[in-house]
């Protein structure tokens, strides 16, 4: 009831005296509005981070064998850097015992992969390309389909046909104009023929996914990604579930432990990296991204937080006169201080409320206009809206204390 | 601390008529307004000014008096001290009993809020709020509920003949039915005294008489009414005329006696 009042009246000034309060608010929206903006652009990246960037290079309930980890963005100290590379690199007889233990609803496959210069007759110049050497189930894994043609058939991995598959860019840039298919293109001199060509695999932050081509680890193409030709990058295992993925990592793990002979108590001498262990750096640039995104509207609000103080100060010698007539009709000290810091916490409630709105406004403009994406944290509409509050509160207690001690005589003299 | 007059000793009659002839007054059962030597001075850039300097003055329930007096008189002082807006520098003052010259703020604002009613020169309304509004305000600072609220603000409006204006604004509003939104507004939390400072100041002498008709017929009903005017023809409708004259009593007497010596102060 009385609180209400108090709520009404804050609405009716702001009502009222549109231009003032316009002025008076943007401090708080302001920094509200940077507030919901970086928190949500922060919150785009993850999500982006988790189920496109990372998701793509490793995939959902997958794990990857390798001799160290390949995404390590994050701090890694002398020593372990040291201790990765005296690692052993995967090779082409650790791949056998690994698949045989595996169970039978478990997907696999193996990798190298480089930049490798591709020439075609058509191209002229040769061609950086991203080349993938496999073997398994590439591209059920991966979920690689094709455009056109086919993708690469058992056979021709198990056989190491000079067969490739192209991503829709590396088409583009050694045939451009043509049609690829059935044409060759030449890896270290070697041809090899083009026998379908891949579905697009997106972009991140402006990165093209698609030059790319895949052929058989199996073929010759696999020289030139390692020095010595049985090294294998990557094995890939893709469980059904994510507990079939912890159980069938540990499967992997005792499988390698056992084919490198370490003793109980000796360290892993390969790393399995699953899409979780690599976002822990994401996570933790997360961090100073969310404090940045901090930092920037505390600005905002601390000069909100002035502005609706002083425009508090000037509410309050306003309206002493009302303030000695509450003060004769019986309203206590509390009751004119809790007046008007519900006035001042509804000002700047309101203020964040305008700032929550142009935030998520913006945050869909830059991602309409930008790269990056965006994706409004329900979280940062609260705290924007009790951030606002709690400007509106802080900045109203001096003024509220000051009207509160006025004397009711000289208040009511005022005219 | 003794609050009441029964713990200070001013139950026994004895003690009661020592104080109250000093005001002029005979000892009754239910004294609303007791003072006892109010001294009141202000510090003006160091130069004491004495507003009061010692007011004895006894007020029964049920009575009608005006407080008299010319400017600088220490009428609006005594006023202020008897609405609790002020305490004094030296004295006691009970109000219903109550020994409230010692009262803190916050004890004072209840005071207020319970057993007076204010009715001011300028009203005193507040601009942005309706006439119901304004009337529910003090019912609001006594934590009536606001159905409670708006059926005794109405009834309020109603008693001074306003029952069609609830939804006008102070602006919207003559003199006259200004005045008498705050007279519904002092009257809804149904206050020991109705305590009104020059309430016709503001108003032309044809609304002046509609008002005072309004405090007669309260008084008349048995509402305690205590004004103060420097206006002897609106005093004379008090049955009661108390004259101040530099801070203090000069003279205290029923309004016929106080007519006649005016009557023949005009003459003369």
């Amino acid at each position: 009831m009385h609180f209400f009042e108090a709520i009404r009246l804050a609405l009716t000034t702001i009502r009222v005296q549109k231009l003032k309060s316009a002025f008076t608010l943007l401090g708080v929206c302001i920094g509200v509005m940077f507030l919901i903006s970086v928190v949500s652009i922060v919150e785009g990246m993850g999500r982006y981070m988790e189920e496109d960037l990372i998701g793509k290079l490793i995939g959902v309930n997958t794990f990857e064998l390798r001799h160290r980890p390949n995404i390590n963005m994050g701090d890694i100290d002398e020593a372990q850097w040291e201790e990765f590379r005296r690692r052993r690199r995967l090779d082409i007889n650790d791949v056998g015992p690994v698949v045989r233990d595996l169970p039978a609803d478990v997907k696999w496959y193996l990798v190298s992969e480089d930049q490798v210069s591709a020439t075609t007759s058509v191209s002229g110049k040769p061609r950086q390309v991203q080349v993938f050497a496999v073997d398994g189930q590439y591209f059920e894994v991966k979920k690689l389909g094709v455009t056109e043609g086919r993708a690469l058939s058992e056979q021709e991995l198990s056989r190491g046909e000079k067969s490739v598959v192209l991503g829709p860019d590396a088409a583009e840039r050694l045939f451009p104009g043509l049609d690829p298919m059935g044409r060759e293109v030449k890896l270290g001199g070697v041809p090899y023929k083009v026998v379908g060509i891949a579905e697009s695999q997106g972009k991140a932050f402006g990165m093209s996914f698609d030059n790319f081509l895949v052929t058989s680890w199996r073929s010759p193409a696999r020289r030139l990604l390692n020095t010595r030709a049985n090294v294998v990058d990557a094995i890939a295992i893709q469980a059904p579930s994510e507990i079939a993925m912890k159980e069938t990592m540990e499967i992997v793990r005792s499988t390698m432990r056992g084919a490198h002979r370490l003793r109980p108590g000796q360290k892993d001498d390969f790393s399995l990296q699953t899409a979780d262990s690599a976002l822990e750096f994401w996570n933790k640039i997360k961090q100073y991204l969310v404090l940045a995104g901090i930092a920037l509207p505390a600005i905002g609000l601390v000069v909100g937080a002035i502005v609706i103080m002083n425009i508090m100060l000037v509410a309050v010698s306003e309206r002493t006169r009302e303030i000695g007539i509450r003060k004769a009709l019986g309203a206590r000290r509390r009751d004119i201080l809790a007046q008007f810091l519900i006035e001042a916490s509804t000002l700047g409630t309101v203020g964040s409320a305008i700032g929550v709105a142009l935030g998520i406004a913006l945050a869909q403009i830059l991602a309409a206009v930008t790269p990056l994406p965006a994706s409004v944290a329900p979280w940062s509409i609260v705290v924007g809206v009790a951030l606002g509050a709690g400007v509106g509160i802080i900045s109203g207690v001096y003024p509220a204390s000051r009207a509160s001690r006025l004397d009711p005589i000289d208040a009511l003299r005022q005219e | 601390m003794s609050n009441t007059l029964d713990d200070i000793g001013l139950s026994t009659t004895g003690e009661r008529k020592a104080v109250v002839s000093s005001a002029g007054a005979t000892p009754d059962k239910d004294w609303v307004i007791v003072t006892r030597g109010l001294k009141r001075q202000y510090d003006m850039g160091g130069e004491i000014v004495r507003a009061l300097r010692g007011v004895d003055l006894a007020i029964r329930r049920n009575e009608y008096v005006a407080i008299m007096g010319p400017s600088g008189s220490g009428k609006s002082t005594l006023m202020n001290l008897i609405g609790c807006l002020d305490t004094p520098n030296e004295g006691e003052y009970w109000l219903n009993g109550m020994l409230v010259s010692t009262m803190s703020d916050d004890a004072l604002a209840r005071v207020r809020n319970k057993e007076i009613g204010f009715v001011f020169q300028t009203f005193n309304l507040l601009p942005r709020a309706t006439a119901l509004q304004n009337v529910e305000l003090p019912l609001v600072y006594a934590g009536v509920s606001s159905d409670e609220r708006r059926k005794r603000a109405t009834e309020a409006l109603e008693r001074v003949q306003l029952g069609g204006r609830v939804t006008h604004r102070p602006n919207e509003l003559s003199g006259g039915q200004r005045q008498r939104v705050a007279i519904a507004r002092a009257l809804v939390n149904r206050p020991s005294i109705l305590l009104a400072d020059e309430p016709t100041g503001n108003l032309d002498s044809q609304t002046s008489e509609e008002i005072m008709r309004v405090f007669e017929e309260l008084a008349a009903n048995g509402q305690t009414v205590v004004m103060v005017t420097h206006e002897p023809d609106i005093a004379v409708h008090a049955k009661r005329v108390i004259v101040l004259r530099d801070g203090v009593i000069s003279s205290d007497e029923s309004s016929a006696q106080y007519a006649l010596k005016l009557g023949s102060e005009r003459i003369h």
